[in-house]
């Protein structure tokens, strides 16, 4: 019963959060539930036969976790990975993947209200937008991290 | 599912087995021994009370139909008993549950309809009963034959059946009184004692619930929730009786109720009287379904035998394995290397050593047995051979034989597929086989043996064995071959079996001929990481061979360097290394290169080719040379060099990974001592890509 409560309570405190982060200049966020950690750049084992942006696999405590480039999958250039490099490990979908990003900002929460849906462009990348979120004059580029699982990368594919 | 249920399912599923190897013994005997018959009742009355206590109510009115013939059996011993059909009603009926069960153990709701099974059943009860009437007459009359048409509510008979005689003499009072002591009195069953002691001066006969108060360590537990029943005669009136229990200490509530008559007792609460029958045989079947021999084996073993549950086995699993790579990374750390350390070195070894049989140990656990799977082929063998009119006697080697539970899951069906079709297509018609020699009988030997880090597995039959004609004409009209029929060898024909959609039998049976199976055989043995191979001698039969690894966890690996990359080849695919020299390769006009090795040519692959890796040692007089064998061919794989031996834990390549890539050659990934990742490569999925 307590336990049930804290958890609800648990939720809510996380609810509407966004750990914010940036790719080139951007300011993206993520939800916070889907975080369980942010860790420094580790030394990746490359594996053959992924799209580029899949930069290999990493060992945290044990465990083996995939990491993808959030640069090169967003299509940006490549920036070598520096002491302020970061891995966002995030849990959905019942798979786990590191998200290497330029530099993690911060928490931020942002009400439901504040959300506006991604402008219909056809430019691919806002596949992954799942909405903007305003916070006083600031945007964030809120991800969806399930399409970031789950969607292939087409294009990727064909190439093999 | 809640545990109960979990329980319920386990141990009926176990009871159940049990009961088919008996069956099946029985049958092969032609008669029930005696204590085969107990044993079956045992086991139906296990089964029904379980099921009755679970609301299964089917389960338990079948249970209960099957249960009364074999209680005929055992109380009348009759003469003429047709056990065939009988084994065979019992079968189906164990068929019936075993499907109900199934269908719970899936969340899902059992809601088949028994109806009929139990008309059969009791319809062999009686026709049993009639064929042995004329010469058992009196004894039936005398001892009375168990009601057919009671249902659960004779479970909560058995025990007065058991209890004494009634004396009957002067007025006798009944009374069923159940004793509800104070929530924190603790030691409830001391308490229950005491105060039946202090009846006993008062009372006749006397029969109480839980039987076993001092001696069963659960009776506390019941009398705590269930209050303790106590069933007495007494010549006191209920105010002497009411009077005598109230002083009972600690007592929270008394329930007396006088009873017109001793019969009364059979009204005794159901949930209650079902609960000690199953609770207490619950409780025995673990160790009773493992050594399903001799009564003294049961009761020596009754302590020694835990069943846990396989995910906590996993977990230990992982664990040993990140404690041995956590040992390398101290015993191998970078910062000692050069040190001269005599103390941390022997420490080191010390360690070394205790992890080394930690990790035995733990894969000791995990190692079951052959002979369950093993046997359940008995009953297949049974069926089949009753349908198709064919004789065939099953010959089981080895089953003591142990492997990985993993691999074990695995390997059941594949074993069942091969049995059925070396039955099936196989094993000829008794009259063939007189005419062709043989005896009446068709043999199949299930044998299993060790062969170092793997298990083989043979399934030998003298039947007509593989058509090689048919074979080639088949394998011509699906397309599967691929090269000049004159230079393909026997073994590559009989491959062709293996191939999805395969089928040279020319009418579909129910067991086989679709041409769907050995191809799932194939893929479910491949899964862990084993091979099949054909052999056959048209006429004589043939044999059939799964080598398989004993287990999938941990293996033995060769670490390789390609470039930055590590990579890591299974000890048992790797034949040979070496240094090449510059005319060990050669080149065919199509830029194909072939590495010659004593006098055979087997392709080379470069691995920082294959994977796009990029490396300096790109001349083969520089690199290393790894000979890697499958069933298929052998391969030379380029590497720049080796790093070394090492056992590894086998951890799957992340979902993602997986998800987003179809990589081929790569089966998983492992933690090196150094804590770098290595990926390990499967020769097979690397022979295929070429």
């Amino acid at each position: 019963m307590m336990a049930e409560e804290m958890l609800e309570l648990d939720e809510d405190t996380q609810k509407d959060k966004y750990l914010t982060f940036f790719i080139k200049g951007e300011v993206y966020g993520i939800d916070i539930r889907l975080v369980t950690e942010i860790i420094g750049i580790q030394p990746v084992t490359e594996v053959p036969e992924v799209p580029e942006y899949v930069k290999g696999i990493i060992n945290l405590r044990g465990r083996i976790i995939p990491v993808m480039d959030m640069r090169l999958r967003f299509k940006k250039d490549f920036l070598a990975y520096t002491d302020r490099t970061c891995v966002i490990v995030i849990e959905a979908c019942n798979m786990s993947l590191g998200l290497i990003v330029d530099g993690v900002a911060e928490v931020l929460t942002i009400p439901e209200a504040e959300i506006v849906p991604p402008p219909e462009l056809k430019a691919a990348q806002n596949k992954y937008i799942r909405g903007i979120g305003k916070t006083g004059s600031a945007v964030t580029l809120l991800l969806d991290c399930e399409k970031l699982l789950n969607e292939k990368d087409e294009s990727v594919l064909l190439n093999l | 599912m809640d545990p109960m249920m979990e329980m319920f399912v386990f141990e009926t599923n176990q009871n159940l087995e049990q009961l088919e190897q008996i069956l099946i013994q029985s049958e092969k005997n032609g008669v029930f021994s005696a204590e085969e018959i107990n044993d079956i009742f045992r086991i139906m009355h296990t089964i029904k009370g379980s099921a009755a206590m679970m609301v299964v109510n089917e389960v338990a009115a079948l249970a209960h139909a099957m249960e009364d013939i074999f209680f005929y059996l055992r109380e009348n011993k009759p003469k003429q008993v047709d056990c065939s059909s009988l084994v065979d009603i019992i079968l189906n009926a164990a068929d019936f549950i075993k499907k109900e069960i199934n269908k719970l153990d899936a969340g899902e709701k059992a809601d088949g309809i028994a109806n009929q099974l139990i008309a059969l059943t009791k319809k062999a009860l009686a026709d049993l009963k009639k064929a042995n009437e004329g010469e058992k007459t009196e004894n039936a009359a005398e001892k009375g034959t168990p009601p057919v048409t009671e249902s659960v509510e004779k479970v909560a008979e058995k025990p007065l059946a058991a209890s004494e005689k009634i004396d009957m003499e002067e007025t006798i009072n009944v009374f069923q009184a159940n004793l509800l002591y104070q929530d924190d009195c603790e030691m409830e069953n001391i308490r229950a004692y005491t105060a039946l002691n202090n009846l006993k001066d008062y009372i006749g006969e006397e029969y109480h619930y839980p039987e076993n108060i001092l001696e069963d360590d659960q009776s506390v537990a019941v009398i705590r929730q269930q209050g303790f029943n106590i069933c007495f005669t007494t010549s006191m009136d209920y105010a002497a009786v009411s009077e005598l229990l109230n002083k009972t200490i600690f007592l929270k509530e008394l329930r007396l109720q006088q009873l017109p008559d001793v019969k009364e007792w059979s009204y005794w609460p159901k949930e209650t009287a079902s609960v000690p029958v199953v609770e207490k045989q619950l409780t025995d079947a673990v160790p009773e379904a493992k050594n399903a021999k001799k009564a003294e084996v049961k009761e020596s073993n009754h302590q020694s035998m835990i069943s846990v549950n396989v995910g906590k086995l996993d977990v230990l699993m992982d664990l040993v394995g990140e404690l041995v790579i956590a040992e390398a990374m101290v015993t191998q750390n970078p910062d000692i290397q050069g040190l001269e350390l005599e103390n941390f070195n022997k420490a080191a070894r010390q360690l070394k050593k205790i992890s080394g049989e930690l990790q035995d140990g733990v894969m000791a656990i995990r190692m079951v047995p052959l002979t369950g799977t093993f046997q359940k082929m008995n009953r297949i063998v049974r069926d089949m051979s009753q349908k198709l009119n064919k004789r065939v006697e099953l010959h089981l080697v080895g089953e003591e034989t142990e492997v990985d539970k993993n691999v074990i899951e695995h390997i059941s069906d594949p074993l069942m597929h091969l049995i059925r079709n070396s039955i099936d297509h196989g094993i000829e018609l008794p009259e063939e086989r007189k005419k062709a020699g043989k005896s009446a009988a068709g043999n199949i030997i299930l044998e299993a043996k060790n062969a170092g880090s793997e298990v083989v597995i043979n399934i030998i039959d003298d039947g007509k064995g593989f058509n090689r004609e048919k074979i080639l004409q088949k394998a011509r009209e699906n397309h599967l071959i691929y090269k000049n029929e004159a230079e393909l060898t026997d073994r590559e024909i009989y491959s062709f079996v293996f191939a999805p959609g395969f089928s040279t039998n020319d009418k579909v049976t129910e067991f086989s001929g679709r041409g769907v199976g050995m191809d799932v055989v194939m893929k479910n043995i491949n899964a862990v990481g084993g091979n099949i191979l054909a052999s056959s001698e048209t006429g004589k039969g043939c044999v059939i061979t799964l080598k398989i690894p004993l287990t999938l966890a941990i293996i033995t690996g060769m670490n390789i360097k390609v470039g930055k990359a590590r990579y890591t080849i299974p000890i048992v695919s790797i034949r040979e290394s070496f240094k090449p020299l510059a005319g060990d390769i050669i080149v065919d006009p199509d830029g194909n290169e072939m590495v010659m090795v004593r006098g055979q040519c087997h392709p080379l692959i470069r691995l920082y080719d294959l994977y796009h890796i990029d490396t300096k040692v790109k001349t083969v007089t520089e690199g290393i040379m790894v000979m890697v064998k499958t069933e298929k061919m052998t391969i030379g794989l380029f590497a720049d060099e080796l790093i070394g031996q090492q056992q590894i834990v086998v951890k799957p390549i992340p979902a993602f990974i997986k998800h987003i890539s179809a990589t081929r050659g790569i089966t998983g990934c492992t933690l090196l001592g150094d804590g770098n990742i290595s990926l390990i490569l499967d020769p097979v999925g690397i022979v295929n890509r070429i």
